[in-house]
């Protein structure tokens, strides 16, 4: 580009809506979810999610500063808030600080300033930073706990929590496992489904949160309520959310429906696991995610079937993040056979015949 | 009538309601006008005076020359002062050859054409002829020379006349009053237009946010069987040719060919007008409304003004600034231009003169894309800016021009919706730009070589003619040399 920006076109309007405004919309749909899951995990929990934050914001300063440009500007677009943010979801509550340190520099300097910053990522660094550490670290990143509600007998106190985040002081009670990881346990002990679904907890303790998981497998009412707030506010669209969550659906429904004994229920797979999160704030994320809508609703459909492969048929009990990583490098490629059809062109991009019938003398 | 959904679109601030209720007002007639001979697109006018003449109101100062041009009149009577180059009204700033008449204050008018009293009666190339004789041009804002516009009927059978009164653009009101306040001549217009085109019908198409101009013209469209009125949704850019005529008729475009393959013809509701004043009144194109607005012009108004009248006069009828603007804009504020100066004069083309304040324009500057795809989703022609804009970015404009960049409309609709403010119809009017220019000196090469190859078969040809010829005549005079042998032997 040589030509000067002082001619520069119209239009010499622009609309309200900039980059920083869609985050915090983000952020603030997630905000219900997290106060409620921080209070139900606790102390501990409050301090993982400050330090995954913290050290998402550190990581990206010190990465825009290296690259010479200004930290503060960057970093008010609020995208590393959110990038921290989505991991801390996706961690063990009770997890120690340093899962949300490592797992900050691979969402960051690695996945994000490696290929070159914001918008420019193949891959959702939240979720890569998550599959990193749950690799090298799968014991830390599978010891789930039972809700500890803040102030509740039993529940860690600030001293208490500090010992566990900080000082590697891992108590007992953490043996729990989510639904997911239970029924495939079981299943592995050649328990069938409906039996272990008999200890699982009942839908609505599901859809309210009291269970264990992460933060944002928890609660998945309100994950769902945050996700609708962003499609009023028009942030995303229906076209992902709603093809992962149906696809995943459909092969739980038609699978179930054929054996019973080896396949959790449709309903079971939308409500367990981190399919909310995944589906309205994951998938959805524009830097990684096709941009046409025929492409994302493609994307949403391999999300979803991918899921359901990878939590029946995979070593891990939750595949959202490793769906969603998978589908993230195909985006590029839907992108190109998804274009829309141009003005006046057939969809190979020729002229649209004329019909002879008008116009022509 | 059932209509028809177009792609995508935007639905910016509107901002009508500056100038709306404003009724047109005339201008008092400036000192000194400044007529540029090119207003249009197509051959500049050739002058017809020179410094020291004097002229009368209505005279013809510059004829049109060539197959795409207009003439340009005199708008007042008063005396050439100069023919020399001033600013025009052009991005660039550039100057342009521009006849300078200084106003006498008589007004008075020149000898006009006879009015044809019966345009219907009258054949389509007398109306087309003394629409190409009154310098009438598109007055939406693109200029294009209207007699031409009107030939279209005589290789194309034509359906429909369309009559664009969406007036999509936010801000510019001069459509909507012209239509409130005149619509028997508008109408009047279209249906002379349409008999010069051959067109059974005509079709006004108004943007739901303007009632009392769709009432209006239903009104003055109810004598007539032919004429029919229908409010469109306010939907940018509406009032673009081909997605107007999507709208009305179902029918989409084909890329390269005009809505006319269709059957569809498509002028202006301010053009109308002036046509029917030609026409009617013997009246040459002196004069348009346009919209002075912008939240930085202390009265915005609706003026009726004599081309060639500069715009700083324009500002000062509507009180001045009420504060710094950060933009001037020719135009509306998303298909208009940068205005390089308050010295550039009205144009045929003008539609508006927009001073907006730095909230209105809310400029910053461009962020890295975010890959929202709302501009794919946005682009009323089916393209994907964000590719376009990343292949341009990088020179590759072949891949820009395999994603279709020339079929960008620059309608603006992507870059204004942008949160990451990107200028991407910057990118494209480059690439088109360049692509243009490319396509030009492949055409000049092109002809050059052919031009070479017909020189080298000519000179082929004649070479083998000659040799031809030689044989010929060697063959002739062996024969008359064995003939003469044999005459020899047989003596
Ligand atoms: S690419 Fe062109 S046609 Fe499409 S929205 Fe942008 S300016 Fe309009
Ligand atoms: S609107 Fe802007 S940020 Fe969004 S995809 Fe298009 S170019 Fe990128």
């Amino acid at each position: 580009m040589t030509t000067a920006i002082q001619t520069r076109s119209g239009p010499f309007t622009h609309t309200a809506n900039t980059v920083q405004k869609t985050m915090t919309a983000v952020l603030w749909a997630l905000v219900p979810a997290t106060l409620c899951d921080l209070y139900l995990f606790g102390w501990p929990a409050i301090l993982l999610f400050a330090v995954t934050v913290g050290a998402c914001c550190f990581a990206e300063a010190l990465c825009v500063m290296a690259a010479g440009r200004p930290a503060a500007s960057t970093l008010s677009d609020g995208s590393a808030v959110l990038t921290g943010w989505l991991l801390a979801m996706s961690l063990p509550p009770w997890a120690p600080w340093w899962i949300g340190v490592i797992g900050a520099v691979f969402a960051i300097p690695l996945a994000k300033h490696a290929y070159g910053g914001l918008g420019q990522n193949v891959f959702n660094p939240a979720m890569v930073a998550r599959v990193a550490v749950l690799v090298s670290f799968p014991v830390v990143m599978t010891a789930w706990v039972n809700p500890h509600p803040l102030f509740s007998a039993g529940a860690p106190g600030l001293a208490d929590a500090i010992n566990i985040t900080f000082g590697g002081k891992q108590p007992d009670t953490m043996s729990a496992a989510s639904a997911l990881g239970y029924i495939k346990t079981e299943l592995s002990r050649g328990i069938p489904v409906s039996a272990s679904m008999q200890h699982v907890p009942d839908m609505m303790d599901m859809a309210f949160g009291f269970r264990a998981g992460s933060l944002g497998e928890t609660s998945a009412l309100l994950i769902l309520a945050g996700g609708l707030f962003l499609m009023v506010r028009r942030v995303i669209s229906w076209h992902i959310p709603l093809t992962v969550i149906g696809s995943l659906f459909i092969m739980g429904t038609l699978f179930h429906a054929v054996n019973p004994e080896r396949f959790t229920s449709g309903l079971f797979h939308v409500f367990s696991g981190a399919t909310f999160l995944g589906a309205f704030f994951i998938a959805t994320d524009y830097v990684t995610s096709p941009v046409s809508k025929l492409g994302q609703l493609w994307f949403g459909i391999g999300v979803g079937v991918l899921t359901w492969i990878i939590r029946n048929f995979a070593g891990y009990p939750e595949g959202m993040a490793f769906a969603v990583l998978l589908m993230n490098a195909l985006a590029p490629i839907i992108d190109q056979y998804t274009r829309p059809r141009g003005f006046g062109r057939t969809r190979r991009g020729e002229p649209l015949p004329l019909n002879d019938k008008v116009g022509q003398k | 009538m059932r209509l028809f959904p177009i792609r995508g679109g935007i639905h910016p601030d509107y901002r009508k309601e500056l100038a709306s209720e404003q009724a047109i007002v005339v201008l008092p007639m400036p000192t000194e006008l400044f007529i540029p001979l090119q207003q249009h697109i197509g051959a500049p006018a050739e002058t017809l005076v020179a410094a020291g003449d004097l002229v009368k109101k209505g005279q013809m100062i510059a004829r049109s020359q060539g197959a795409v041009s207009a003439p340009q009149h005199a708008p007042t009577s008063g005396r050439i002062s100069a023919v020399t180059n001033a600013p025009a009204p052009h991005p660039s700033g550039l100057a342009q050859l521009t006849i300078i008449l200084e106003a006498d204050g008589r007004d008075e008018w020149a000898e006009l054409p006879e009015p044809i009293a019966d345009p219907f009666a009258a054949t389509p190339q007398a109306i087309k002829d003394r629409v190409a004789a009154s310098g009438i041009v598109g007055m939406g804002g693109a200029a294009f020379p209207s007699a031409v516009k009107l030939n279209l009927g005589i290789q194309l059978k034509l359906e429909i006349l369309l009559i664009n009164g969406a007036e999509c653009e936010p801000y510019l009101t001069c459509d909507d009053r012209v239509m409130r306040e005149h619509a028997d001549e508008v109408v009047d217009g279209a249906r002379i237009m349409a008999h010069a085109l051959g067109a059974p019908k005509v079709v006004v198409a108004i943007e739901d946010n303007k009632p009392q101009a769709l009432a209006a013209m239903a009104r003055a469209a109810s004598a007539y069987g032919n004429v029919e009125v229908i409010g469109v949704p306010v939907q940018y850019p509406m009032g673009s040719e081909r997605h107007l005529t999507q709208a009305i008729t179902g029918r989409e475009t084909p890329a390269k060919k005009l809505t006319a393959d269709l059957g569809v013809v498509v002028h202006n509701v301010a053009t109308a007008r002036a046509v029917r004043d030609a026409v009617r009144l013997g009246r040459p194109l002196l004069s348009r409304v346009l919209t002075v607005s912008g939240g930085a012009v202390r009265e915005p108004k609706n003026i009726e003004v004599p081309i060639g009248t500069r715009v700083s006069e324009l500002i000062a009828f509507c009180g001045g600034f009420n504060s710094e603007p950060s933009r001037l804009v020719n135009g509306g504020p998303m298909m208009g231009q940068p205005l390089p100066s308050l010295e550039v004069p009205v144009v045929k083309g003008t539609s508006g003169i927009l001073a907006l304040t730095p909230e209105e324009v809310n400029d910053a500057a461009p962020g890295p894309c975010i890959r929202c795809g709302t501009c794919v989703t946005i682009c009323p022609c089916g393209l994907s800016p964000l590719e376009m804009a990343a292949f341009i970015r990088n020179d590759k404009l072949d891949a820009a021009a395999r994603l279709g960049v020339q079929d960008c409309v620059s309608c603006g609709s992507c870059s204004w919706i942008c949160p990451s403010h990107i200028p991407l119809v910057h990118y494209f009017n480059y690439a088109k730009g360049m692509l243009m220019e490319q396509n030009r000196e492949e055409r000049k090469i092109e002809r050059t070589k052919t031009l070479a190859e017909e020189h080298a078969t000519r000179i082929e040809r004649a070479a083998a003619a000659k040799q031809a010829a030689m044989a010929a005549k060697l063959a002739a005079g062996k024969e008359k040399g064995g003939a003469a042998a044999e005459e020899k032997a047989s003596a």
